[in-house]
């Protein structure tokens, strides 16, 4: 037998892993990776309530989660080939600019 | 063992989490976050989430994780390169990003305590369930989600074709 809160903390440890990935990691796909190590942290959270009140709505959320990720992962990595064509670089201290 | 499989997953998505941070190289990043994906897939199982653990493995761990290995193998990305970091993020980094767990932990904590215990088969959200949820309340974010979508890979096109000049 496993308390709720495991999960939950299992959750804010996989979260809090994720958003110091954001802020120490200079790659800009390794960034993008830690983003989406938080989306799968929440949607940790999101079952696990969905456990607690035996309702199905935090499942769909992370369906709808899942969908918007696989999109916003298409766009971003169009967006970091569209940078790395103009800058030839993947270091985000090099990008300081937004004018291309 | 329901205990079993919870520390052992949870273990396993930690350490691949840690892992994807002191990795350098981009691929060793990306095949720790996919051993986290897969582990996550199993703690929905725990707590019943049938279909949304098979879509974590197909839609995540599956095409989300190739379009990123796409990517860094398309731009050939090399090992990071290490930067000057300012001394105030190395001396406050750590204990910051310790005090946002903590926080997060003493929330759930004091909310919960202890919190009900889990047991495997208490609730299943069955596909048929889902289903039946997704084509009923919420329909109209459903249809939503396909104008999304659309424009994602419209956006996705338009921003990685080659500029002609």
């Amino acid at each position: 037998m496993v308390p709720l809160s495991w999960y939950l903390v299992l959750s804010a440890v996989l979260f809090t892993l994720g958003a110091a990935g954001v802020l120490i990691k200079r790659n800009i796909i390794t960034i993008f990776m830690s983003i989406e190590l938080m989306l799968n942290a929440v949607n940790l959270s999101f079952v696990a309530f969905s456990y607690h009140w035996k309702h199905i709505g935090g499942h769909l959320f992370v369906f709808f989660v899942i969908v918007v990720a696989a999109a916003e992962a298409a766009v971003g990595l169009a967006i970091i080939i569209s940078v790395f064509r103009n800058r030839q670089t993947l270091n985000a201290d090099d990008l300081e600019t937004m004018k291309l | 063992m329901h205990l079993f499989l919870f520390l052992t997953f949870a273990l396993i998505a930690v350490g691949c989490a840690v892992n994807l941070l002191r990795q350098r190289h981009p691929i060793s990043s990306a095949l720790s976050l996919i051993g986290v994906m897969g582990s996550l897939a199993v703690l929905y199982l725990l707590l019943g989430a049938e279909f949304i653990a098979a879509i974590q493995v197909i839609v995540y761990a599956g095409a989300i994780m190739v379009l990123f290995l796409f990517v860094i193998m398309l731009l050939n990305a090399g090992e990071e390169a290490r930067t000057q970091r300012s001394k105030l993020a190395r001396v406050l980094g750590l204990p910051l990003a310790g005090a946002l767990l903590a926080q997060l932990s003493f929330v759930v904590w004091r909310q919960l305590g202890g919190g009900p215990e889990v047991e495997f088969g208490g609730f299943v959200g069955s596909t048929e369930a889902l289903g039946r949820a997704l084509f009923r309340e919420y329909v109209l974010p459903f249809e939503v989600t396909s104008v999304l979508i659309l424009v994602a890979i419209v956006g996705a096109v338009v921003l990685a074709r080659k500029e002609v000049r």
